[in-house]
């Protein structure tokens, strides 16, 4: 709502701080954003932010609805998915539910961030201190981002799979392209080498080595498959000496483009396609805690730092602090509009308790950060941002203070228990409990059920089978089967999922799905 | 510094959604396909051109992903812990193992979560509905394109786009709500107020069950309750949103009469009906592009014809024999009485099942050829059925001999025969 109703020019602040405020009206021009990101650039100096440059495109409203749907890809391959995004978006713009849609930026090199026509100055110098300073050092410094992505190759990339998947559109039809990318969607989650380096993403070196690859991997599968059955050697799975693969396989989409028997070159090529884009958004979501607590934490710093310069005056700050509030408001888990623990909030929390025990530690903070409390902040803070993601960033990071200003508190839904329990709360014997269980929530293993390949019956059927082991017996959800007809459609042949939890198979599912054992 | 690039791409790549917006349609087209089909059943047949809200059940559009169940041991840490410590216990409710904090959620505006709503724009609606006729391309576009369109104003409406928001508008409407909603309640509180003043003001009266006091309370917690509630209104609201509205309205030349006639002898169910009602759209259609002016009347006959709305027209049910030419008596009437042919383009539709008392053919023919073929641009005459043809059929066969510019006939079985009727009608405005 705020941003739809004028509001009348704020008065100018009384007392006049040291300069004059760059601007006093809440209408943007593109001189007026070019100053306020002069001067933020100082500012985020000041600071040792260290950015890629950044490109700063201002853009509508519909344009931006465009951007959301398309997961932020600049230029992303044409799929129904993002067209349903893009209604469920534009549904919730006209009914002015949407969130924070004034703020997206690329992970490229120079990094873009858009700006929203309607937004107001203030909100404009709010998303460039956020997404052009905040987002932008996060990306350049974190170490996740330096190993696993390439900011300056993404655009390219990104380009490259949308001509690759409209030339496969117009030579074997939509329909076909479309099932194998929801397929490969399906799995996309388990699409990442969570562990090994992969190689960087490069448009030129892919269209290169694609006429090779396809020669020589089709060369290759047949291989795998050019088995004459001997007959009485493996007969019995049991005394079968070699599994294939030797070692679970923790990338399923990798593991399908590499083996799947059937598949066309073409289809593979998607499905690497997928992979590759699994992979570059993979630190994304292992950091979102820490990238938008980082951003937030700057957007807050760097704006206050412009208002103590005098640069902007008091209503600016008015407008922003209310935006600012919105971002970061934590809805207690009994409110309606509670849905989980907001990460703009956990994140900002934990990023200004840092400085906080940094500047003035308490005995408290002392004792639990003996190598931080009471040193340089700045210094701190950069270290935090540089060397975690946000399963270890909370483990390390997430003080008492912060505890019980959110009041966290755990509990357990046991299947085998009637109550609910409530396992820790914010008090000195379940800070270090509470702690590890929230930065437990944030392990990608740990919130996806962590399935693996398990072997290929290379000699028999040609099934494939995968093995599910579950933590804390939790099962997995209803859309198992529906997701296993999608690793069906892309291997071939009949695939077998078993949950099996210490040595015993305590469930089953199959595709195509046999006459017994369905849960 | 100095190493920031701004850029405004206002102008440029607008819309680039459309493809995955076209891609989603394409693939939930069955979905789309019904409800447009069951929207055509119930919109008049000259409201055929707007979007439409067409739903999905959201389970046939979920993107499937593995991911946990319910079951097992599972922890969580929430916000906002009031009251507990560790090792307190929570009965979960009844119903065997429900989880507590809900994974649904609840959708603001009632529109059920499990249903995916969204709007398809007034050219899908017709894309939609020409797909179900098999209308070839060319016909598609001329009827959906005309040659000029003018914007108008046409006042406010309570949906639209931020951009087109009336401020003025909104915020009287908010205002005119809150004296609304707190108007009567102000009044209470001045009356309450001057009583306490009043009160206060008078000597004490020794009335023990309501002491002076007691009565200041009361008024003063009334008063306390009535403010609270004046406070709860909210300065503005969604209801308040006014958004100015244009439509687009074509330019074409002048004015038009559409005749509907229709057997609606017990022997045409609701599917002829229905049939027919989309061959009626198709005339409108076609109709709307051409002229600036279109009347369309409605003549229902069995034994007897009659003027009728469009309700009537197609939903309300009748038996009986069948007299055809009492609706062409009727038809020539109204042309003589309001429709002259010197200011009216006349186009008729006539849609039957065939059945016709024998001896009323031969003086349909001769009411068709003397008195009304001569006076219509066009007169089309549909027959749905997937029978033999009787009497009707070949007394018309005849007419289109002598008339074959203006008269054309057709049999129908199916809502995709409905065109080759209209090809003829396009060929003819083509040459």
């Amino acid at each position: 709502m705020s941003s739809l109703i004028d509001r009348p020019n704020a008065p100018e602040s009384e007392q006049p701080r040291a300069g004059s405020p760059i601007s006093t009206s809440s209408e943007w021009t593109f001189d007026l954003i070019r100053q306020y990101d002069e001067e933020i650039a100082k500012c985020a100096a000041e600071f040792g932010l260290d950015t890629y440059p950044n490109q700063v495109e201002v853009i509508t409203a519909e344009q931006m609805m465009d951007a959301y749907s398309s997961v932020g890809m600049p230029v992303g391959y044409h799929h129904w998915s993002f067209g349903k995004q893009f209604l469920q978006t534009a549904k919730g713009y006209q009914r002015g539910q949407m969130g924070l849609a004034y703020e997206i930026v690329i992970n490229s090199n120079p990094c873009i961030a858009y700006l929203m026509e309607e937004n107001t100055l203030p909100m404009q110098a709010l998303v460039i201190a956020h997404a052009s300073y905040g987002h932008n050092s996060f990306f350049k410094g974190n170490y996740l981002f330096r190993t696993w992505t390439d900011a300056s190759a993404i655009i390219d990339y990104l380009v490259f799979a949308r001509h690759y998947v409209s030339e496969c559109e117009e030579r074997y039809g939509v329909d076909a392209v479309e099932e194998i990318l929801d397929s490969c969607h399906a799995l996309m989650n388990y699409g990442v080498d969570r562990y090994k380096r992969p190689s960087p993403i490069s448009a030129a070196e892919e269209r290169r080595r694609q006429k090779e690859r396809e020669e020589y991997e089709q060369r290759r599968i047949n291989d795998l498959w050019r088995t004459i059955p001997k007959a009485n050697e493996d007969d019995d799975p049991v005394r079968r000496k070699t599994r294939f693969p030797a070692e679970p396989q923790e990338n399923l989409l990798y593991f399908i483009e590499k083996n799947a028997p059937l598949l066309e070159t073409w289809q593979r090529e998607l499905i690497r396609i997928v992979r590759k884009l699994a992979q570059y958004f993979y630190p994304q979501r292992q950091t979102q805690v820490m990238n938008e607590g980082w951003a937030t934490f700057w957007h807050y710093t760097l704006l206050h730092r412009m208002y103590d310069k005098g640069l902007v005056n008091d209503g600016f700050m008015l407008e922003f602090l209310q935006s600012h509030s919105a971002v970061v408001y934590q809805p207690p888990f009994n409110s309606p509009w509670y849905s989980g623990i907001n990460p703009y909030t956990l994140g900002f929390s934990i990023f200004t308790d840092l400085r906080r025990l940094s500047e003035n530690p308490t005995d408290e903070d002392r004792e639990w950060f003996p190598d931080m409390a009471g040193k340089d902040w700045l210094e701190n803070l950069h270290f935090a941002m540089r060397n975690f993601k946000d399963e270890s960033f909370i483990q390390q990071f997430l003080s008492p203070k912060v505890m019980r200003d959110l009041r966290l508190f755990a509990i357990e839904n046991d299947d085998q228990e009637d109550h609910y329990k409530v396992t820790a709360i914010h008090d000195e014997p379940g800070y270090r409990t509470l702690r590890e269980k929230l930065a437990r929530q944030y392990n990608l293993s740990y919130r996806e059920p962590n399935i693996q390949i398990y072997s290929v019956d290379v000699r028999g059927d040609r099934s494939l089978t995968l093995r599910h082991i579950p933590v804390d017996r939790v099962p997995l959800g209803k859309e198992t089967d529906e997701v296993l007809r999608h690793a069906h459609r892309l291997w071939g042949f009949d695939v077998h999922l078993e949950s099996v939890d210490e040595g015993v198979v305590v469930a089953e599912h199959h595709c195509p799905q046999g006459t017994d054992d369905e849960h | 510094m100095g190493m920031t690039h701004i850029v405004d791409r206002r102008l440029n790549g607008k819309n680039k959604s459309a493809v995955n917006r076209e891609r989603f349609l394409r693939r939930y087209r069955h979905h789309i396909k019904k409800a447009v089909s069951d929207a055509v059943q119930k919109r008049s047949i000259t409201d055929i051109e707007r979007g439409e809200k067409v739903s999905i059940p959201t389970r046939d559009i979920e993107e499937p992903v593995f991911h946990h169940g319910q079951g097992g041991r599972q922890e969580v840490v929430h916000p906002g812990n009031q009251e507990w410590v560790a090792g307190d216990t929570i009965p979960k409710p009844e119903g065997g193992g429900g989880q507590g904090q809900g994974q649904g959620k609840a959708s603001p505006d009632g529109e059920g979560m499990d249903e995916f709503a969204f709007q398809i724009t007034q050219e899908e609606f017709l894309d939609f509905l020409f797909d179900d006729l098999e209308l070839p391309n060319l016909a598609r576009k001329k009827l959906k394109d005309t040659e000029a369109f003018s914007y108008v104003r046409s006042g406010f409406t309570t949906q639209g786009v931020p951009a087109k928001l009336d401020v003025v508008r909104s915020l009287r409407g908010a205002h005119a709500r809150r004296l609304g909603l707190g108007g009567a309640r102000k009044k209470k509180i001045r009356d309450l107020e001057a009583q306490l003043a009043a009160l206060k003001s008078a000597p004490e009266e020794l009335d023990l069950a309501f002491s002076h006091a007691d009565q200041i309370r009361v008024l003063e917690e009334e008063i306390a309750r009535l403010k609270a509630n004046v406070r709860r209104i909210p300065f503005i609201d969604e209801i308040d949103l006014r958004y100015r509205q244009h439509l687009k309205q074509p330019k074409p030349a002048t004015s038009a009469v559409m005749f509907c006639l229709m057997d609606v002898s017990g022997s045409m169910t609701q599917m002829h009906k229905d049939i027919a009602k989309r061959f009626f759209i198709l005339l409108y259609l076609f109709l709307k592009k051409n002229y600036k002016k279109i009347d369309v009347v409605f003549i229902r006959h069995h034994t007897s014809a009659k003027e009728v709305d469009e309700e009537e027209f197609f939903y309300s049910r009748e038996t009986g024999g069948t007299i055809v030419s009492s609706a062409l008596k009727l038809m020539n009437k109204i042309i003589q009485s309001r429709y002259s042919p010197a200011e009216w383009n006349i186009y008729a539709a006539q849609a039957s099942d065939g059945d016709n008392w024998n001896d009323d053919s031969p003086i349909c023919s001769k009411l068709l050829s003397e008195r009304i073929l001569p006076q219509v641009q066009y007169y089309s005459y549909i027959e749905i059925t997937p029978q033999d043809h009787q009497m009707l059929w070949y007394e018309y066969e005849k007419i289109m001999e002598q008339y074959p510019q203006s008269f054309a006939m057709q049999q129908i079985a199916d809502p995709r025969d409905i065109y080759p009727v209209f090809r003829q009608l396009f060929e003819r405005k083509a040459a």
